[in-house]
């Protein structure tokens, strides 16, 4: 495999060859920032595409498709649209807690996304807390969303937001034990070293029951916190108009949009790394053919198809279950699945005590 | 970026929030130079179906939302414990497996009893 890690070394001592220490790490910064920017729009605008397109095929319907071929052209469009529609001045919303609010959700979600592992070298944060700070940092959207609701002046927008507030919360739990269940087994919570782990096998086959038990309630938890599938009711749409951004007009609610699309992308990125093993091809133990061919393909494709069709798996969700009641979501969460999840952890924690993994 | 070890963590992770806030000033300054602007009193009220808003709308909200809070922050707290463990669980061994089974055990009393005093009922 290509390690991308040559190409940015090499960058880095050309940069420092030329000039001082501190310049070079400040253009590097703004290089990581601007690749970052660009990156994090035109996966937004993917998503956009993508999910229209499934949403409509799930539907027998064809999706957009006048724009350009096959309508490719048309989140281009949209963005331009959104980008000139008027951002409509509000009285007696609290000014700044209402301008802050798109701030913390797009800030919290660009943070995620630096941490994903994208290829072999290829990973902007690297902590060797990684999973945790991901954790910490997926918290402070939440904040940005209960801001959202509290300072638009709009009852609607403050149910909105307090529902998706305790939704987020609860389902983070259930997220954090899934998590922790890999943890146990993989004994690290550095990224780039939890990717180096499943170099002779993913998790979800390496670990045993409790890893695949552990993937089934993250996919569940997953659907809930980005707010989607049979969990989206925070947004209910013919209960509360549009949920904590009512109010938000123009670029100002594409923010939320931009914030809610990326997001799913992070879960299905972060159960990419967790489960199916991050950028690493897949092998088969004794198809030696099979794994050279596998090798061939570049580990950022690998990483973004996982993703992928992890997001396929959790928009196809939303086309098949039927939303649920606010007391419903509850309850199933803190009777049900998290009880569960700590159960599972025990028993991962047991398995690999004993020893039986492989 | 893996191998470009002249950068810190911390500097990458101050370039990503930056990055963030960029995007959302950036984004906001175009808008507000090439939108239309207009005001009218009624365009500036809440949008709540057509009806005018009745009293406040910052208003005293249920408490069920609360309690779960409260819930959530035990077993928030309670999963940050649970990480350090998780790292060494292999060297611990059986011994660390008891200790945190008696640890997870104190836990799922404090879930059964709000479960038994109702706080998971939504009422």
């Amino acid at each position: 495999m290509f390690n991308f890690g040559v190409v940015t070394n090499w960058i880095n001592e050309l940069l420092v060859s030329v000039m001082p220490q501190w310049a070079a790490t400040l253009i590097e910064c703004v290089v990581i920032g601007v690749i970052l920017l660009v990156l994090y729009a035109l996966l937004a605008l993917f998503y956009i595409l993508y999910e229209r397109k499934l949403c409509a095929w799930f539907q027998c319907r064809l999706g957009p498709m006048r724009v350009g071929p096959w309508g490719l052209l048309q989140v281009f469009a949209d963005m331009f649209k959104i980008l000139i529609k008027e951002i409509i001045p509000l009285k007696n919303t609290d000014k700044f807690l209402f301008a802050l609010a798109p701030y913390m959700v797009i800030a919290s979600s660009v943070i995620m996304f630096a941490c994903l592992p994208w290829g072999y070298g290829l990973q902007i944060i690297d902590y060797n807390i990684g999973i945790l700070f991901i954790l910490a940092v997926s918290s402070c959207g939440v904040i940005g969303i209960l801001l959202a609701g509290w300072s638009s002046n709009n009852k609607y927008t403050l149910i909105g937001a307090m529902r998706s507030g305790a939704q987020m919360v609860s389902y983070e739990l259930s997220l954090g034990l899934a998590i922790l269940t890999i943890i146990v087994f993989a004994g690290t919570m550095n990224i780039n070293e939890l990717v180096w782990a499943q170099e002779n096998g993913w998790f979800i086959f390496k670990g045993h029951i409790p890893a695949f038990i552990a993937f089934l309630i993250y996919l569940i938890a997953a659907t809930a916190e980005t707010n989607r599938g049979p969990f989206d009711l925070p947004e209910a749409e013919h209960e509360l108009t549009a949920g904590y951004h009512t109010e938000y007009s123009g670029i100002h609610y594409g923010f939320f949009y931009l914030a809610e699309y990326l997001n799913l992308f992070v879960v299905s990125g972060i159960a990419t790394l967790m489960f199916l093993g991050g950028w690493m091809p897949l092998h088969i133990p004794g198809w030696e053919g099979f794994n050279a061919i596998m090798d061939y393909i570049p580990s950022v494709v690998w990483f973004i198809g996982k993703a992928f069709f992890i997001s396929f798996v959790i928009i196809w969700f939303k086309w098949t279950f039927p939303r649920i009641r606010i007391d419903q979501m509850l309850a199933f969460e803190w009777k049900y699945l998290m009880p569960f999840s700590l159960f599972n952890l025990v028993l991962m924690a047991v398995f690999v005590a004993l020893g039986w993994h492989f | 970026m893996d191998l470009l070890l002249a950068i810190s963590n911390g500097e990458l992770a101050i370039t990503a929030t930056i990055t963030g806030l960029a995007l959302v000033f950036a984004a906001l300054l175009i808008a507000k130079l090439i939108g239309p602007r207009s005001y009218s009193v009624k365009k500036a009220e809440p949008y709540e179906c057509g009806i005018p808003t009745r009293g406040k709308s910052m208003i005293q909200f249920k408490v069920g939302y609360y309690l779960f809070a409260i819930l959530f922050l035990m077993f928030d707290v309670e999963t940050v414990f649970l990480y350090p463990w998780a790292v060494i669980s292999r060297s611990l061994g059986v011994y660390g497996l008891l200790s945190i089974a008696v640890f997870l055990f104190i836990l799922i009393l404090g879930l059964a009893y709000a479960w038994r005093k109702g706080a998971l009922q939504w009422k």
